[in-house]
């Protein structure tokens, strides 16, 4: 598939390969610089080629397709029916629907800034150059590889049940409470903490974004009596503010999509999904649910959509807000 | 390179020595170093990695204790090990042995990697290196399906794969792979490539080569950094993905380790902690050996990915 691309050009076409921007004035001949558009173009498309196709075939047809199940009434053996906004309604008016939406936002509103914050606090400590720093670095990189894994869940529900040893932890204060895992109120938490475990990620990127933070700024806030917090305040965070940016807004995305370490931690002997009285029923939870245990292949799409929705608004809202609190530098992007 | 150490808020780690006065020396910032602020940064840091491990000490501690020793009691380490929660992993998961688990989910992650290598960097050279046109718009639809939420294309792409007739197959699970889904290593092989010194194709395009030859013989050998870390990333998530195989394969000979484990946990009435903590460490085994033999790249393509943006 490579050949059509890499015939050469032809010899005489070469000056003006050397020099592709220089306006039509100075080409001696328009005609040869089109024919090198079309074939840069051609090229272009035919490395992109299995982009579009996957574009097309797993991502722009799979939405539309989405978009119009949303509508139907659709469980995989009859053919789609048209209903209308029918699964909207239903999906509002469900309690359980509305149950996961709230533990959703709740476990995106905790996990989100407690994990951000912690890898902030740490990658602060991280960056002065002190000797094991890479060791580290690395050790608390660790848990971010390993966090999504069916395995980790395991051992987090383990972790938290009852009479476990975070349960024994606690008895040690005189605050047992029969396990996390157990109760539909706080299993929700364990899965905070597990995320909260794999700071990491975003400790390693606000690392790489303190380290491009000029030195001779925190040398005159120093000349001129600065206290550390104040220079934290005013030339730490604004000049990493572009990382941060970036930071919350993956991460809050991946938040709102917390499927597996939910199913999990949540799913019991018994075959119940998503914990005890749905204390792990997050938003994709019971899309899987729905979808797939109960063949609602219509409201799956329907509540899909909702998350998109939702998703958009989240990243709308924070492009919007960077304006205000995003520090951007001369001839950055 | 006297640097002094960054700033540190309050109530965070290493607190920085008292100061004498407000005109600091070089020679001030040399002090800083001194004992108590390298003590105060090393406890820090030590009490971060014991939260941190605490976890994995106690896993792999309860993977040699009888499972009614792993709940209820604090020790961390056993009293008297044993190891017949990892030899009873030999006698297989509902009759299929354990090793047909890792070879299908070895057989996943590597065919993933190739598919990612190929097709990711195909289309970041494109980006990186043609000027073709829409490109631009090309590239923002990417970008657009980094931030899109995987489970809306969930249902559609299931349907897709059960009408073509794929379902417990790995198809559905490779396809992607091949068609370069995956925007974020497009994306970071882009950032890399278009930061290539850009004489070395220019000189290779005076000497005639088409655009594969550059991209074959001088971009991806260049771009080898970038290429390790996709394939090391692409390997563990490929290792670690549970909701692919768990919608698309039904038949435990077909199953990856996420799901062999899933089913363990599942067909044990009464829970078997300590066969349940070994056979998750095992399965941790191949993404810790890539960790400890591929740190650096890791960590720094991590980095270079916030960069930028």
């Amino acid at each position: 598939m490579g050949s059509a691309v890499t015939h050469a050009p032809a010899r005489e076409g070469l000056a003006e390969d050397s020099v592709p921007r220089r306006g039509p004035a100075h080409s001696a001949r328009p005609s040869a610089s089109a024919r090198r558009g079309r074939r840069e173009n051609l090229a272009g498309y035919l490395f992109m080629s299995p982009w579009i196709a996957g574009f097309l075939l797993l991502t722009a047809g799979p939405m539309a397709a989405s978009l119009y199940f949303a509508f139907t009434d659709y469980n995989l053996f009859d053919a789609p029916r048209w209903i209308g906004l029918d699964n909207f309604s239903e999906m509002f008016a469900d309690p359980r629907w509305r149950h996961s939406v709230r533990i959703t936002l709740w476990y995106v509103v905790i996990g989100t800034p407690v994990k951000l914050l912690a890898a902030l606090g740490v990658a602060l400590l991280l960056a002065q150059k002190r000797r094991g720093q890479a060791f580290y670095r690395a050790a608390f990189y660790a848990p971010s590889l390993i966090g999504a894994s069916v395995s980790v869940a395991i051992v987090w529900k383990a972790i938290f049940s009852d009479d476990a040893i975070v349960d024994r932890t606690q008895q040690l204060f005189g605050i047992g409470a029969g396990g996390w895992t157990g109760d539909p109120d706080l299993i929700i938490y364990s899965l905070v903490a597990l995320t909260v475990w794999q700071f990491g990620a975003p400790m390693v990127i606000f690392l790489a974004g303190l380290k491009q933070v000029p030195r001779e700024l925190y040398e005159a806030a120093d000349v001129d009596g600065a206290g550390k917090l104040r220079q934290f305040w005013n030339i730490t965070l604004p000049m990493i503010s572009p990382v941060l940016f970036f930071n919350v807004l993956l991460e809050t995305i991946h938040s709102f999509q917390i499927f597996s370490s939910a199913y999990i931690v949540g799913g019991g002997a018994g075959g119940n999904a998503c914990g005890p009285a749905d204390g792990t029923m997050v938003y994709t939870c019971y899309l899987y649910v729905q979808g797939f245990e109960n063949s609602r292949m219509g409201l799956a799409s329907a509540m899909a959509w909702m998350l998109l929705v939702a998703v958009a608004l989240v990243t709308a809202v924070l492009f919007w807000s960077q304006k205000r609190w995003v520090h951007y530098e001369e001839g950055g992007r | 390179m006297s640097s002094p150490g960054l700033p540190t808020p309050a109530g965070q780690g290493a607190p920085p020595p008292a100061t004498g006065g407000p005109a600091r020396s070089a020679r001030s910032s040399a002090l800083r170093r001194t004992l108590p602020g390298s003590l105060a940064w090393h406890l820090g840091s030590l009490a971060i990695l014991a939260v941190i491990l605490y976890p994995v000490v106690w896993v792999i501690g309860g993977s040699f204790k009888r499972s009614e020793d792993i709940v209820g009691s604090l020790d961390l380490l056993p009293s008297d090990p044993i190891t017949s929660n990892y030899t009873r992993l030999t006698e297989g998961i509902a009759d299929v042995p354990i090793s047909t688990f890792f070879t299908n989910s070895l057989l996943l992650a590597v065919g993933s990697v190739a598919g990612i290598l190929l097709s990711c960097s195909l289309t970041a050279y494109a980006f990186a290196k043609i000027r073709f046109a829409g490109r631009n718009l090309l590239f923002t639809l990417m970008i657009g399906t980094l931030l899109l939420p995987y489970h809306v294309l969930l249902i559609p792409q299931y349907v897709l794969f059960r009408n073509m007739g794929m379902i417990n197959t790995y198809t559905p699970l490779l396809l992607g792979k091949y068609l370069a889904t995956e925007a974020f290593f497009v994306f970071l092989m882009v950032q890399f490539m278009r930061n290539l010194p850009k004489e070395l194709d220019e000189a290779a395009r005076l000497d005639g080569c088409g655009h594969f030859r550059i991209y074959w013989s001088i971009v991806l050998p260049l771009s080898r950094p970038a290429l390790i870390t996709s394939a090391i990333f692409t390997f563990i998530n490929s290792w670690n993905d549970f909701m692919g195989p768990l919608i698309y394969l039904n038949e435990p000979e077909k199953y990856t380790v996420s799901l062999g484990l899933k089913m363990f946990v599942d067909q044990e009435a009464v829970a078997d902690y300590g066969g349940m903590i070994a056979m998750s460490l095992v399965a941790l085994l191949p993404v810790l050996a890539f960790f400890l033999a591929f740190q650096r790249y890791l960590i720094d393509g991590m980095a270079t990915s916030g960069l930028k943006g």
